[in-house]
């Protein structure tokens, strides 16, 4: 049985949250992030690739990737964390190719979003749904 | 492309043993006179190329009851499908009469009455014979291990998988796959790999956990028959999660579906003949990839300990499953003409013990692999009237005498024993040997922890467990059994989502409700937390079966299941 990890996370959004209070309020939503993102487009599929395990090994650095051919800009969001926002990558004419890939924290188990705004103003989208769980009784 | 003809007539119909159709009343020299090695080695050879699979031994080089579950239920699209059948339907299913040498084999009925008929089974020396009997007959053949090989035994932890090494060394494996290898730690796999091993240890999906870069081979091309053969190794993918990840921290793994397409396609574009996947995945899993990953014409399937009379097909892909604990050989021959698979015939062979004879030299290696530890294996701890057994979703007899043993010896409310899928089944009247414990125990984590959890906890790990049995995406199933519990009651239904399944928690002993609020104390083993403290887990029930004596089990009701 691991519990530990779990409490540990528990705790660490807890002192996180206390840090945030006193700053600029409550984060951004999902709705409110898409919506500045998108410029209320509305999301199409395919064209953007989005890389996840599906059970995170640690939910303190979970790696994603994110390949969207074409695209000037890639924002990336863990839906079920406090603060949704994790990153927006914008890409120049001289990029010679649209993949971002890093690490994110996870608070528990939630879908991760990628998006994708193309040259033309159009939005593409791709998620996964991550879980994390606190495992230890498989084989 | 393939004719499913070709291997309907090689599934169990060729297998079929002849005057195999009593109701388990025959005395054990009529069945032993029944069965011949030759019938069950019998194979019209079929094509170029033969694959020999054996899987998940856990260990047993030496012949092991081995009871196939009684739950093993599916759910979403497995619901029903095979491996999700068992007992009587799954002899329906397939065709198998009951009280058959195969019904014995594959099911769990009456599994005690046939266990006294049809003797034990596995063991790798008569694993031995039957690999020289296929490579005798089919030159062209490959020989691989879907892993779970060097942990399960007194003697391989002992030996840190040194005596499975040593034998399947011996046995002439070509290429394995691996899980529970890892739980030796990196330095010992390495260690093993780089200066042990005559063959390669595949894993596409392992990777470097710095870096994100693959870390080990991710497969070996065989050339065979004038045929160029692509096997490919898929590692168990929840290795950090179901194992302690402490001991590797070095590696990642995951399915990797991408990655596993990357490889398949460059082998592919090296023009193979033939792509195989040697897989950990568990069936499930497998059955998902095999539909979502183009290009590969055989998974070998393996740790979810399924034993598939017949090969499923997903498309162009041929699963195969093939059992566990030396239970099963499967041998698959290939017409690979064309760089295309154009058929296949199939036969799961089952060891039976007292018909196949012992390869002499591999029985030599085994007696030798145990004559340093031989007084200890063979202590006499204690015997038992009850049939005792592990595999299966939910409770089995070993898990119910192993929570009495965490209860009683370490003063604790509720005992919490892992599902894992191994561990060898003992008939009525045997005797419990050091060995046999060890044989459901061993393990390098087996520290049996005491400590306190609130029925908020005990809730959590329930649903968390269920989840990685019950999610109907197998991409989230990790492929063990439910965690296995004592002084606890609780209801699960299948069919809900994570939180909802489990309900009325109960202690056993006063039949009060568990509070979510209050604290409860609890021990079990198997933690994957580093610096886990406690006596181990084998010391523990054998003192418990010393104090016993004899070993007498009622029926557990505290489980109860329901959304089937």
């Amino acid at each position: 049985m691991r519990i530990s990890r779990r409490d540990a996370i528990r705790v660490g959004l807890g002192g996180m949250a206390a840090l945030a209070l006193p700053g600029a309020g409550m984060a951004a939503t999902v709705e409110e992030l898409t919506a500045a993102f998108t410029g209320g487009a509305t999301a199409g599929e395919g064209g953007i690739t989005l890389t996840a395990p599906e059970i995170a090994e640690n939910g303190n650095t979970v790696p994603v990737e994110v390949n969207a051919p074409g695209a000037t800009a890639i924002m990336l969001l863990a839906t079920g964390n406090p603060e949704p926002a994790v990153a927006t990558f914008t890409f120049g004419p001289a990029a010679g190719s649209q993949r971002a890939a890093t690490r994110i924290r996870l608070a528990k188990t939630q879908d991760v979003i990628a998006m994708a705004k193309m040259a033309d103003g159009s939005i593409v989208q791709a998620s996964a749904t991550i879980k994390v769980t606190i495992g230890g009784c498989g084989g | 492309m393939i004719t499913r003809r070709e291997f309907l007539q090689a599934g169990m119909a060729a297998s079929a043993i002849v005057g195999a159709s009593g109701l388990g009343n025959w005395s054990r020299l009529a069945a032993q006179q029944a069965l011949t090695q030759d019938q069950l080695l019998q194979f019209d050879d079929f094509g170029n190329l033969t694959l020999i699979h054996i899987t998940d031994i856990h260990a047993q080089l030496k012949p092991v009851w081995f009871r196939e579950p009684e739950w093993n239920i599916g759910v979403g699209e497995a619901k029903g499908r095979p491996p999700h059948v068992v007992g009587r339907a799954f002899q329906e299913m397939f065709g198998i009469a009951p009280g058959s040498p195969e019904a014995y084999a594959l099911t769990h009925e009456d599994f005690a009455a046939l266990g006294k008929t049809y003797g034990r089974m596995g063991g790798m020396d008569r694993v031995a014979t039957v690999v020289k009997a296929i490579r005798a007959a089919r030159p062209d053949s490959i020989l691989l291990d879907g892993g779970d090989t060097w942990q399960g035994s007194y003697t391989s932890l002992m030996t840190k998988g040194q005596d499975c090494v040593n034998v399947m060394n011996a046995l002439g494996v070509e290429a394995m796959t691996s899980h529970w290898e890892w739980t030796y730690g990196t330095g010992r796999v390495k260690e093993i790999v780089e200066t042990q091993l005559n063959f390669p240890f595949l894993g596409a999906n392992i990777f470097d956990v710095e870096w994100d870069e693959p870390a080990f081979e991710p497969y070996r091309i065989f050339e065979k028959a004038g045929l160029r053969i692509a096997v490919i190794g898929q590692a168990f993918p929840y290795m950090p999660i179901a194992n302690p990840g402490w001991m590797f921290p070095e590696y990642s793994f995951g399915i990797r579906e991408e990655r596993m397409q990357e490889v398949v396609d460059e082998v592919r574009a090296a023009g193979v003949d033939l792509v195989v996947c040697l897989s950990h995945n568990g069936f499930d899993v497998d059955r998902k990839m095999a539909g979502r990953v183009k290009g590969i014409d055989v998974i070998l399937s393996g740790h979810t300990h399924d034993a598939v009379p017949e090969p499923i097909l997903v498309g162009d892909t041929i699963l195969i499953a093939s059992g566990s604990h030396g239970k099963f050989v499967s041998r698959v021959d290939l017409d690979v003409r064309d760089g295309r698979m154009m058929g296949f015939r199939h036969k799961l062979i089952p060891i039976f013990s007292d018909v196949i004879a012992p390869d002499p030299d591999m029985a030599a290696l085994i007696d030798a692999e145990r004559a340093p530890f031989r007084a200890e294996l063979e202590e006499k701890i204690g015997t038992t009237e009850s049939l005792l057994y592990r595999r299966g979703n939910f409770q089995g007899t070993w898990d119910d005498l192993i929570c009495d043993a965490i209860r009683n010896e370490r003063d604790a409310q509720i005992a919490l024993s892992p599902g894992v899928r191994w561990g060898a089944s003992l008939l009525p009247g045997d005797a419990i040997t050091r060995e046999d414990i060890h044989n459901v125990t061993s393990m390098t984590y087996g520290a049996c922890y005491r400590t306190e959890m609130t029925g908020e906890t005990l809730k959590t790990i329930l649903e968390d467990v269920a989840d990685n049995i019950f999610n109907p995406d197998p991409y989230y199933q990790q492929g063990g059994d439910m965690v296995r519990v004592g002084g606890m009651a609780f209801t699960c239904d299948v069919s809900q989502p994570i939180g909802s399944r489990i309900g009325a928690m109960t202690l056993t002993d006063t039949g009060e409700a568990i509070d979510a609020a209050k604290t409860y104390t609890v021990a079990g083993w198997a933690s994957v937390n580093e610096g886990t403290e406690g006596p181990q887990i084998w010391d523990v029930v054998e003192a418990h079966v010393r104090k016993l004596g004899t070993v007498s089990l009622s029926p557990n009701t505290s489980v109860s299941v329901t959304g089937l």
